[in-house]
């Protein structure tokens, strides 16, 4: 699957997009979340405070209980501030 | 009639307002709404708006569907800009066609309250000293007033 990160996460990861292949324990957006933070000192800042972090599957908001089986792109980042 | 658009160019707000009514006899409410950049009493340079193109006008239609099945609307059109805009530039519009003012008040407050807290837009603050941009906290004040529409939706 394609992660895509904005905003602070996409500034903390260091990266806008990157393809991701996690083990088949990931099985939600949460576990995903924890999966990610082990990967390196960036990940771990961006997700730091995993309950603040909003996801999208498919550019639709999802809660950290969804399931990313079927995800082609998922998205990471905070709370918007648009408007 | 249904109008959604993501841009970074500067919007015209009167004519917008004025496409949504021409030609209908039907309409008796037009209410308009525009989100300017404001300069914070000197402490903002300008706005940085990043968004997540192809997220935000589907996201912003679903804003707009709830509205929809809300209110009987006549016509709704939701621009928001992206890329730096300064102190006195125009956002957001939210323009809303009704047969009543009720219903178009209503859910301009609602289609706003919605872009604020759903539609994936980040701003950031330039400040006039140089320092460090700043990303800009989302507020829960906001939420609550997202959350006002929810609670008050039929179960």
């Amino acid at each position: 699957m394609r992660a895509v990160y904005f905003a602070w996460v996409r500034e903390r990861v260091g990266k806008n997009e990157e393809a991701l292949d996690p083990p088949a324990e990931v099985v939600t957006v949460g576990d995903l979340i924890a999966w990610l933070s082990a990967r390196g000192e960036g990940y771990a800042h961006a997700f730091e405070k995993p309950h603040v972090i909003r996801a999208a599957i498919d550019r639709a908001h999802v809660k950290h209980d969804a399931r990313i089986a079927d995800a082609r792109e998922i998205a990471f980042f905070p709370p918007m501030t648009g408007g | 009639m249904r109008k959604v658009r993501v841009q970074g160019e500067d919007f015209d707000a009167a004519a917008e307002a004025r496409a949504l009514v021409a030609g209908r006899v039907d309409v008796g409410a037009l209410a308009t709404f525009v989100g300017l950049c404001r300069d914070e009493g000197g402490r903002l340079a300008a706005l940085e708006i990043e968004h997540y193109p192809d997220m935000a006008e589907a996201e912003m239609a679903r804003v707009v569907a709830a509205a929809e099945a809300r209110w009987p609307l006549l016509g709704v059109t939701v621009i928001h800009r992206w890329g730096t805009l300064a102190p006195g530039a125009q956002i957001v519009l939210v323009a809303v066609a009704a047969a009543h003012r009720g219903e178009a008040f209503a859910a301009a407050e609602m289609l706003m309250d919605y872009l604020k807290t759903q539609a994936p837009f980040w701003k950031r603050a330039r400040r006039p000293d140089g320092s460090a941009e700043e990303w800009v906290e989302a507020k829960s004040s906001d939420d609550e007033q997202a959350a006002r529409w929810r609670a008050a939706d039929p179960p």
